[in-house]
């Protein structure tokens, strides 16, 4: 049962991602990798990562993905004109990621000890988003304010960078 | 059940996607789509690392989810900055298409 819900969402993530890279029409690849996130946080739910599914819906699927439609409609992307493709930036780019995808292949298969099978969680009914509040504030307390300023400071910088005339 | 090796294999496809659309395709939006997907196989790893890592009372090892919780943060940092150098980008050149951006170009 576990494993077909994972094939399925797996399956379905991994077919919006292609969609992604090969439609022609901005929208439709935003569109594509909405869903994608969404599988993405499925996956999520069978690894009973329940805090973190609900924010990668939250953050990717909500707030990420609306900026970059708000973006392709101000832009007033169309559909992409055919252009010549470069053969040899298609050759180029299928060596790197064949060769990617032949190393990860070589590493998944040379360690016997990844084939393990998920152990049980002591607690199943534990509560996720309190435990992970407590790794949060109690041992990641400095870096979750680095993080703070962090937002501040691009929100600043994009604020910045929005304006017509720099001064 | 679904073993770590399925995970990491989902994983690393689905990396190997994203990696795929940021060298091939040539619009620059697309391009940052790629790195996001790029981003989330990360993500997807480190969760069933977390999950697959019981600690000695039996709990997942939530240090993998909170770095996961980071990365969500920091990327939504990234798409609100590039987004805007983007729009900038369009203002001055009309077009988002990464062969008409060659000014740096020796």
């Amino acid at each position: 049962m576990q494993l077909a819900l994972f094939s399925i969402f797996s399956l379905l993530m991994l077919a919006f991602a292609l969609g992604v890279i090969l439609l022609r029409n901005p929208v439709s690849c935003a569109m594509c990798l909405v869903m994608s996130f969404v599988a993405l946080a499925a996956v999520f739910v069978t690894l009973d990562a329940y805090f973190i599914a609900v924010v990668q819906v939250l953050v990717y699927a909500g707030a990420v993905m609306v900026l970059f439609l708000f973006i392709i409609m101000l832009l007033d992307l169309r559909e992409e004109k055919r252009r010549r493709v470069r053969l040899s930036a298609w050759v180029g780019g299928g060596i790197v990621v064949g060769g990617f995808l032949s190393a990860l292949t070589q590493v998944i298969s040379a360690l016997p000890s990844l084939d393990v099978v998920k152990p049980v969680v002591s607690h199943p009914m534990a509560n996720d988003v309190a435990l992970v509040g407590f790794a949060l504030f109690r041992n990641f307390n400095l870096p979750f304010q680095i993080i703070g300023v962090l937002l501040l400071v691009a929100t600043v910088g994009v604020v910045l960078l929005s304006k017509k005339e720099l001064k | 059940m679904p073993t770590l090796a399925h995970y990491l294999i989902v994983s690393g496809l689905l990396f190997a996607i994203g990696l795929g659309g940021v060298l091939l395709r040539r619009n620059i939006l697309i391009i940052f789509m790629g790195l996001e997907l790029m981003l989330n196989a990360a993500n997807l790893s480190l969760v069933a690392f977390s999950r697959f890592n019981l600690l000695a009372d039996g709990m997942p090892n939530y240090n993998g989810q909170v770095l996961v919780f980071f990365i969500i943060t920091v990327a939504a940092a990234e798409v609100a900055v590039g987004l805007a150098i983007i729009v900038a980008l369009f203002r001055a050149k009309q077009t988002t298409h990464v062969e008409d951006l060659n000014t740096l170009k020796f």
